[in-house]
């Protein structure tokens, strides 16, 4: 690793500040992915703001439309621990990488990432949660721009994310047993307006809804309401775990399952 | 440098760190704590499992400035001060869950937080509890095992050693 600076602010505001100080500044949540891609210099910047040590960025609550409320520097552990106001969120959270993992691991840090094969982005699209940072709140739908590409801005933080508490919900992960990230995920979620689907680990293009198997579970929420419905795995991520077309055929076994556990 | 202070395994303990210093780092090369082992230093093995406030981490993957100001345990600080071990550890040596022990630590330390969040875990809990700590000596069955006795479950109908 080359070496870096270490700030750790205890106000929001602090921590844009240092971040806006130096264009060679990035925010430090739990480290999970940013240590190992520093010790690869694949970053290299010249200052860490951690996001550790502010309270008003940590914790779960409740909002006042009933949606569950996430603090952006929240690790995975208190989220499985504490979400239990929408519980298929906390068992996504309670299934990420391992327990050590999930100690340090933020959700903030997840979502910012936005790692083809992570979790925590199918939760936030099916949910179509609202990603609250220092500056805006950025809807699901037009949060997630691509494998590792988000709307944030340079220096910009998650500093929240609120997601609408559904009907019912469940995720499904076929886990990569070397990486422990999601070979192929499905998050399903029932509104009352309307079924979501959201699918990760799949597609090049990163996470990405199923709108064929959203208007069919929408009409009927079974899972043989999604019988002949399949996606094509010719734009699908293809590596030595699995092909496309692989790839494509768990997309639909996984999302069966996820409607049949959340019926 | 910046300087650093915690407590680790209940004594004061403070040094002058750069930025990029792993907590791993710390604890063995200025507090020359070895016990925490470093395998792949890619968070994947847990041979670098130690508390940090009484939670499980991957040292390697934590940067001691992260740490300053903790209660930091590591595998030296689970024998007692007569160097007597503590049920954990007695519970691998009893069940042979180690062979060459490289893991050890790590595994110890991971179990240690799993029985105090779950102290009767059942064999599934243990297995996936110790999801991010590989072993490439013993195949689980004794660390599994060894586990379970530790959590003072009877072990008599676990596969054989
Ligand atoms: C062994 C292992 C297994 C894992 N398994 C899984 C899995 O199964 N599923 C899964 O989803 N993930 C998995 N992960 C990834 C894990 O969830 C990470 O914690 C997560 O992707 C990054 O979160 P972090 O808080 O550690 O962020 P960091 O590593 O600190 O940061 C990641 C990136 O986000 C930026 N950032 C951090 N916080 C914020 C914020 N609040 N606002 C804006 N930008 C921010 C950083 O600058 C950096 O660019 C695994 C990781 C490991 C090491
Ligand atoms: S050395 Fe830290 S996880 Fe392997
Ligand atoms: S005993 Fe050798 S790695 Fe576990």
């Amino acid at each position: 690793m080359y070496n870096f600076d270490v700030v750790k602010p205890e106000r929001i505001a602090d921590a844009v500040k240092e971040l806006s100080d130096s264009s060679e500044s990035q925010p430090l949540g739990g480290g999970q992915t940013l240590i190992p891609t520093l010790k690869q210099r694949l970053a290299s910047p010249d200052k860490l703001v951690s996001l550790s040590a502010i309270p008003e960025m940590k914790g779960v609550c409740a909002g006042d439309d009933g949606s569950v409320c996430i603090g952006g520097a929240t690790t995975h552990a208190t989220v499985a621990a504490e979400a239990s106001a929408y519980p298929a969120l906390a068992a996504t959270a309670a299934h990420i990488g391992d327990p050590a993992v999930r100690n340090r691991g933020t959700i903030g840090g997840s979502l910012a990432n936005n790692d083809p094969s992570a979790c925590y982005p199918a939760a936030a699209l099916a949910s179509g949660a609202t990603i609250v940072t220092n500056a805006r709140e950025i809807a699901a739908d037009d949060y997630f721009q691509g494998m590792f590409t988000t709307a944030l801005d340079e220096g910009e933080i998650i500093t929240e994310v609120r997601f609408p508490v559904p009907e019912k919900a469940n995720y499904q992960k076929f886990v990569q047993p070397a990486s422990r990230f999601a070979l192929v995920g499905v998050y399903v979620a029932k509104y009352a307006d309307g079924v979501r689907v959201a699918i990760t680990g799949a597609s090049n293009d990163g996470v990405f809804r199923w709108a064929e198997a959203e208007a069919a579970l929408s009409a009927n929420f079974s899972a043989d309401a999604l019988d002949g419905l399949s996606l094509s795995g010719d734009d699908m991520i293809s590596d030595l775990h699995g092909t496309g077309a692989y790839r494509a055929h768990l997309c639909a076994v996984m999302t069966k399952r996820a409607v049949a556990a959340a019926a | 440098m910046t300087q650093v202070s915690m407590t680790v395994n209940g004594k004061a303990a403070s040094g002058d760190v750069e930025g990029r210093t792993l907590l791993s780092s710390f604890l063995r090369d200025q507090l020359h704590l070895t016990g925490t082992h470093v395998g792949c230093d890619t968070s994947q093995c847990g041979a670098c499992v130690v508390h940090v406030d009484g939670q499980a981490v991957k040292s390697c993957t934590m940067l001691a400035m992260e740490a300053d100001g903790s209660e930091v345990s590591t595998i030296e600080g689970q024998a007692g001060a007569d160097g007597s071990l503590n049920v954990i550890q007695q519970a691998f040596q009893d069940h042979h869950g180690l062979q060459c022990g490289f893991c050890t630590p790590g595994m110890v330390m991971s179990a240690a937080a799993l029985l105090k969040e779950n102290p009767k875990p059942s064999e599934a809990e243990v297995r996936a509890y110790l999801e991010g700590n590989i072993c490439r000596c013993t195949g689980y069955h004794n660390i599994v095992k060894a586990i379970m006795a530790a959590s003072g479950q009877d072990v008599g109908a676990m596969a054989a050693e």
